[in-house]
């Protein structure tokens, strides 16, 4: 236990210092959500409808922004030799890994949920209802694209093939991320069905991510 | 403790970088894997530290704990040092220490044992390549292990550090402990040769 609490620590506080890369991810999903109204038009209506969507978007995006860097700097300067070698399961540290980069990279995007709300015409409600969302989905969204980053590390330079491997694992969380919010919102669905599918896509996730994780790392190490 | 590899052999890109190769080391012995560049000396640590799949043969450690497979009873220091620029120097060494599962100590302690005291506080970007390969080697004195595999352990290393590394191998010798280290120079202590490759 010790040894993937200093896992997680340590991930954290790279990201958090200069140049770790945390806040990229939030800049990124500011950027997207404040430059939509420009390109939507003054249709308030509209924006309320787009909204979930549009933040879900965002929130998809700004994390495949930040997931190439989960493995990719350990292999660079050989932590990772050391991580496959050591006595705590190869598995354990993927997810510990992962839990670190959505503490650092994940968690942010839904504190600024709120304040993204204002922006696209939400109301408090719809906004809470959104957070809500992001917060089961998005750890689906790392723990997925944490198999891409994987991958994507045994084939060097694989920045842009992570996008393409990831994207269509993370269209399943995006659909019933956004079906969750609009049910929410506006009905006429009920907000648990599309919400219990979510959290069931996070579930499997947590277990899938780690081994496929840990087996792409192990198999493509040279 | 005896660190056997029979007939093993490594292909490496489609092409065999050596073939039936044995050696064995036991507790207490140092062997100094020679040869010229690309022979395969790195390629045989990565294949001892389980991060290379062996093509053929086998590497395996007699009399070491049962539970635990060989690349857990052992350090790799490789090429490239593990350390993370934005760090500090203690915190390098903490972090493998926890992660490793050695024992609490003093940090202070480590770091002068390698000559690093100083510089505890700064962040890792700003050491010199001698002073990171001197952070590195206090990995090995955090946490023991009985096998040491070495990759050209002195590079970067001023006189007085290959001295310092020469004595801290001395002792991880006689307490018992093996090592196999890749080298042009060298080494320092006693040690069997193993030679792979063509005549340099």
């Amino acid at each position: 236990m010790t040894a993937l609490a200093a896992l997680v620590r340590r991930d954290i506080k790279i990201a958090l210092r200069v140049g770790g890369g945390a806040l990229i991810g939030v800049l990124f999903f500011l950027t997207v959500v404040v430059l939509m109204p420009f390109a939507l038009g003054p249709d308030l209506a509209l924006l309320a409808r787009l909204g979930p969507a549009i933040l879900w978007l965002g929130a998809l995006l700004a994390s495949l922004l930040t997931l190439d860097r989960l493995f990719m700097a350990d292999h660079d300067d050989g932590s990772l030799d050391l991580i496959v070698m050591s006595r705590t399961p190869l598995e354990l540290s993927c997810a510990a890994k992962a839990l670190a980069h959505w503490l650092a990279a994940g968690l942010p995007l839904i504190i600024a949920t709120p304040v993204m709300g204002l922006l696209l015409n939400l109301d408090g409600a719809s906004t809470m209802a959104v957070a809500l969302t992001l917060f089961v989905g998005t750890p689906a969204l790392t723990f997925t694209g944490m198999i891409g980053a994987a991958l994507a590390v045994t084939l060097h330079r694989g920045g842009l093939l992570l996008a393409v491997l990831v994207l269509p694992l993370s269209i399943p969380v995006l659909i019933f991320g956004v079906a969750a919010s609009q049910a929410a919102i506006t009905g006429p669905l009920s907000f648990g069905t599309p919400f219990s599918i979510l959290c069931a896509l996070s579930l499997v996730s947590f277990v899938i991510g780690p081994f496929a994780a840990a087996a792409s790392l192990r198999h493509g190490l040279d | 403790m005896r660190l056997l590899g029979r007939g093993v052999s490594c292909v490496r890109g489609g092409r065999e970088v050596f073939s039936g190769l044995d050696f064995e080391a036991s507790s207490g012995e140092a062997l100094a894997v020679t040869g010229p560049n690309g022979s395969g000396k790195t390629s045989l640590l990565r294949l001892t530290a389980g991060l290379l799949a062996v093509s053929g043969g086998s590497i395996g450690l007699e009399g070491g704990e049962v539970e635990l497979t060989l690349p857990e009873q052992a350090h790799y220091l490789g090429h490239r040092d593990a350390l993370k620029p934005a760090l500090s120097v203690a915190e390098n060494l903490i972090f493998w220490r926890d992660f490793l599962g050695g024992e609490p100590f003093d940090a202070g302690k480590s770091l002068a044992a390698v000559g690093l005291d100083h510089a505890a506080r700064l962040p890792a970007a700003y050491l010199s390549a001698g002073q990171r390969r001197r952070l590195s080697i206090a990995r090995l004195l955090a946490v023991r292990r009985p096998v040491w595999l070495l990759d050209e352990p002195t590079n970067a290393l001023d006189t007085a550090g290959q001295k310092l590394f020469a004595g801290l191998m001395g002792d991880h010798l006689s307490q018992g402990g093996l090592i196999i280290a890749a080298t042009h120079a060298p080494l320092g202590v006693q040690a069997r040769e193993l030679r792979i490759g063509g005549a340099a």
